[in-house]
């Protein structure tokens, strides 16, 4: 299949996930173990009501599902995989009003497990909102995915 | 040795800690978002995830976003937190609950890192929580949270988090 091909199907998967759907995501990218996924400000998002700013949560669920497409797009990756554990780190309060994007890389991966780093950036680029190291499962073929 | 005051009406304390908790609650859209509601028994907090369509991470099993499950954990431990020095201030008088509102609360701690360790997938039921508070200092603290649906002690998810803690006044 072509990468547009593949861009499609990832793109579908991951908008299909209800969760994701509800956080408003969308695959900016994706191949060769990298993903983007990006979703807009929201206001039923605010962890503070003081200053509108996003919960720190919601940032969370962005990276996990980020990462998680950075492990299934990496070439080493049969198929599902799912969260072993996730260390979020935050900077910086994200910006009220401004869209929030993650990107991953599955910087590794052995025959078990899968080793991601992650950040997430308002419309500053040059200071991340979040950074993130995860490691993830690698399911055995034919093991149904969690 | 003077005469030991009569403790208040049990109405009374229960509305000003039941008020103080609703006030932390309410305000923030994220917690009704998720759906998310505490317990109270005295000054002991448990969070409650009922659950919903739209927190499914993986439909084919189905089992509960990893994401959705991290928010649980982090907002538990930050509700926690916040309670554990409202309830200070409250029980020694210094703030009074029945005029807290959202846009009145004393300012919440800040997320440093949160790490959360994903034990086995989350069911499509009912989720709860409970945080505790290992070290609360003046300027850093670090939270504890573990998760559960069924079994008390068969936890799904378990998280430490560090926060920063607001300015005081003094």
């Amino acid at each position: 299949m072509d990468e547009q091909g593949k861009m499609a199907i990832a793109r579908q998967f991951i908008e299909a996930i209800p969760h994701s759907r509800a956080l408003g995501m969308v695959l900016d990218e994706i191949g060769e173990g990298v993903a983007a996924i990006s979703m807009p400000y929201d206001l039923r998002l605010v962890g503070d009501p003081q200053t509108g700013v996003i919960h720190g949560g919601a940032v969370s669920a962005l990276m996990d599902t980020c990462c998680g497409a950075a492990v299934m797009s990496h070439p080493g990756s049969p198929a599902g995989t799912a969260t072993i554990d996730l260390r979020i780190d935050y900077m910086r309060a994200a910006t009220p009003g401004q869209r929030i994007r993650a990107r991953a890389e599955c910087h590794h991966i052995t025959r078990s497990v899968a080793f991601v780093r992650a950040s997430a950036h308002d419309d500053n680029d040059a200071l991340p909102v979040a950074t993130a190291t995860g490691t993830f499962t690698v399911q055995a073929t034919g093991e149904r995915m969690a | 040795m003077a005469p030991r005051a009569r403790p208040e009406p049990v109405q009374v304390i229960k509305q000003r800690r039941d008020a103080a908790l609703r006030a932390l609650v309410a305000g923030v859209p994220y917690i009704q978002f998720l759906g998310i509601a505490f317990d109270r028994r005295g000054d002991e907090l448990t969070a409650t995830l009922p659950f919903d369509e739209k927190l499914i991470g993986n439909p084919m099993l189905p089992a509960l976003h990893g994401g959705v499950t991290a928010a649980f954990l982090e907002t538990t431990a930050i509700i926690e937190l916040s309670w554990s020095l409202l309830w200070e201030e409250m029980e020694a008088g210094r703030i009074d609950a029945t005029l807290l509102d959202p846009l009145h609360l004393p300012r919440l701690p800040k997320t440093i890192d949160f790490t959360v360790d994903y034990l086995r997938s989350g069911l499509p039921r009912d989720a709860y929580a409970r945080a505790r508070v290992n070290r609360s200092g003046r300027r850093y603290a670090s939270v504890h949270v573990e998760a559960w649906q069924d079994n008390r002690s068969r936890l799904f998810a378990q998280a430490t988090g560090h926060f920063l803690m607001p300015a005081r006044d003094d």
